[in-house]
């Protein structure tokens, strides 16, 4: 038996009394609600300021909030995909990546640039998830692969940022291989003794997981973010019963010795520049 | 008794037939030789007619034959028995979806790896249906290790719908696990080549699959997922999976065409899983030649040569 009864069902203000938020102006956290200026969001990293909660964000938003003065040179910039198999499913390839990159403003799924971080160079490659979920194809593995030449020219260390759904099922085999591709160029970066940090955000999974996302020298996460091989949908069906909380989330692959540190998006620039100070000195 | 794909029934009621004709010739003591001469010539005809006119998902279909031999029944063909399975790695259990160990091939010692599979239903859960968990790829890793350092050439050996995901699995790092293989592996200082004999999928494929000679067998598919699983996420349906395999050019010819692979070894005409010994010698006698042609490069140069293959391969404008 319940405490209140409801009188009148369903909701009864009416459509014209409803009050829209201008578009731009304000942003809802995705997790608690609360309402936030978008200046303010901003300024405090894209973080909500009152349950923490971490919102997807960009290439550009990432550059702004390393790079000192949110100065960068960005490498490579127009690369983009080619259509080595013809791949249609539901949509031809090529016409699903002309789509994207009208509707992102984006040229794919992951941008490079070199840049100062608490005044110490650093060439970062940073994926938009919003470019067919971030997917790694031979434009990702190129621009990887360019980024890794440039941090040894100019001798610097190395970030990627993750934020990937895994391979991008429209290049099939090239994508894969990729992940060999991409592998192999962090072996010769090594042998420069330059280090590579690789940061996974929400969310990182299968093959960017299977390959570089795990090969950092120091692999480090954003809170919760979800870090997996395979998703947890698939888990779930293999194994036929519920997983436990937090699974596959940044404190369960810590707990589980995959991650050397989760650091709060606020706190990401001094940290990164502390570690990156500890490498050079 | 061995089994019939759909697209190989013609096959089967040929077989019978002669069969047939052989035990009514036996019988009766009638001479049936010319009979049964036309009808052999008519199975091979057949044989030649299906076998060259294979669509992509019919590939998958042989790929996944229960009468395809599997790692161990090449390793024990081509090393005549001499060959001895090691076992764990050395932090977790022993994974029995993936096995290693030397061997020897006409006198050279080569460390072989290869996921493995199993005959029967019981032998397919022991094997975990050939999906290796995070121990099996950190045994794999430990003995190419053991290998390197004591300069024996390694060959691997690729059968697996995929890297297992369950709850351990991800636990205890599949992700790393494959990737750190990944890495390792392209800076191996001993050859190292790889065969997929059956089934490529994916991460979990490569995890024992970066080398300097990366080759497929006729009849086996690689790419970055099943055709199943690519109908059921791009296509929101299981029933796409023809069109998918088409789509992914996942075959031994289209993985060549592209680059992405170094060579195709070529079955016997009516597959490696009717004709077991001859795909043996085949394999065995590729093998030899790939390790004439390596074994004197010299260490730097194969790492750098192994880097620059994969670094060449994707298309970009």
């Amino acid at each position: 038996m319940s405490w209140f009864k409801r009188h009148k069902e369903g909701i009864t203000t009416s459509t014209k009394e409803k009050k829209e938020t201008p578009e731009g102006l304000w942003s809802k956290c995705t997790k608690c609600k609360t309402l936030f200026t978008a200046d303010d969001l901003a300024k405090n990293s894209y973080v909500c300021d009152r349950c923490s909660h971490h919102e997807r964000i960009g290439s550009e938003e990432y550059f702004n909030i390393l790079f000192d003065g949110g100065k960068f040179t960005e490498l490579d910039a127009k690369l983009t995909s080619g259509d080595p198999l013809k791949f249609t499913d539901t949509k031809d390839y090529v016409s699903r990546v002309k789509a994207t990159q009208k509707s992102t403003g984006l040229v794919d799924a992951i941008r490079t640039a070199k840049g100062k971080v608490d005044g110490l160079d650093l060439v970062v490659a940073a994926m938009d998830f919003s470019f067919i979920g971030g997917s790694l194809g031979s434009v990702m593995g190129e621009k990887i692969a360019r980024a890794i030449d440039e941090a040894i020219k100019i001798k610097a260390p190395f970030m990627i940022i993750s934020k990937s759904g895994g391979a991008r099922m429209m290049e099939a085999g090239f994508s894969l291989m990729q992940m060999a591709k991409v592998s192999g160029k962090l072996g010769q970066l090594a042998e420069h003794k330059l280090p590579y940090i690789s940061f996974l955000t929400d969310p990182t999974t299968g093959g960017v997981t299977a390959s570089f996302a795990m090969l950092g020298d120091l692999n480090i996460a954003e809170p919760e973010a979800l870090i997996a091989f395979a998703g947890p949908r698939v888990v779930k069906e293999t194994i036929g019963r519920d997983l436990p909380e937090g699974f596959q989330r940044s404190e369960f692959v810590l707990e589980h010795g995959f991650l050397d540190y989760i650091v709060d998006r606020t706190e990401l620039k001094e940290t990164l520049a502390k570690s990156l100070k500890f490498f050079k000195n | 008794m061995s089994v019939y794909l759909d697209f190989e029934e013609p096959l089967k009621a040929l077989e019978e037939q002669i069969e047939q004709t052989k035990e009514i010739g036996a019988s009766t003591e009638v001479d049936m030789t010319d009979k049964i001469n036309e009808l052999e010539s008519l199975l091979s005809e057949k044989t030649k007619e299906i076998f060259t006119g294979l669509t992509p998902w019919q590939r998958v279909q042989l790929s996944r034959h229960p009468d395809r031999p599997y790692s161990l029944a090449y390793i024990n063909a081509i090393t005549d028995g001499n060959f001895q399975e090691y076992h764990g790695d050395r932090s977790v259990k022993d994974d029995k979806a993936m096995i290693g160990g030397f061997g020897s091939i006409d006198g050279q010692t080569v460390m072989f790896i290869g996921q493995q599979k199993g005959i029967n239903t019981k032998m397919r859960q022991y094997r975990n249906f050939g999906m290796p968990n995070p121990e099996g790829y950190r045994k794999a890793l430990r003995l190419m290790k053991l290998a390197e350092k004591f300069d024996k050439p390694i060959v691997t050996f690729i059968d697996t719908p995929g890297a297992f995901p369950g709850l351990e699995a991800e636990e205890r790092g599949q992700g790393e696990a494959i990737a750190r293989n990944i890495y390792e592996m392209m800076r191996l200082k001993v050859p190292v080549i790889c065969i997929i004999i059956g089934e490529g999928a994916s991460g979990g494929a490569l995890g024992i699959g970066v080398g300097d000679k990366v080759v497929m067998l006729e009849n086996t598919w690689y790419s970055v997922i099943s055709p199943e699983s690519c109908s059921s996420i791009l296509w929101r349906s299981w029933d796409f999976k023809e069109i998918a395999a088409d789509a992914l050019k996942l075959t031994s010819t289209d993985m060549k065409k592209n680059g992405l692979v170094d060579e195709v070894i070529k079955e016997p005409i009516n597959g490696a899983h009717r004709s077991q010994e001859e795909m043996f010698e085949i394999v065995k006698n590729s093998i030899k030649e790939y390790l004439t042609e390596l074994s004197p490069q010299k260490a730097d140069k194969r790492i750098n040569d192994r880097i620059e293959k994969f670094s060449n391969m994707g298309v970009w404008k």
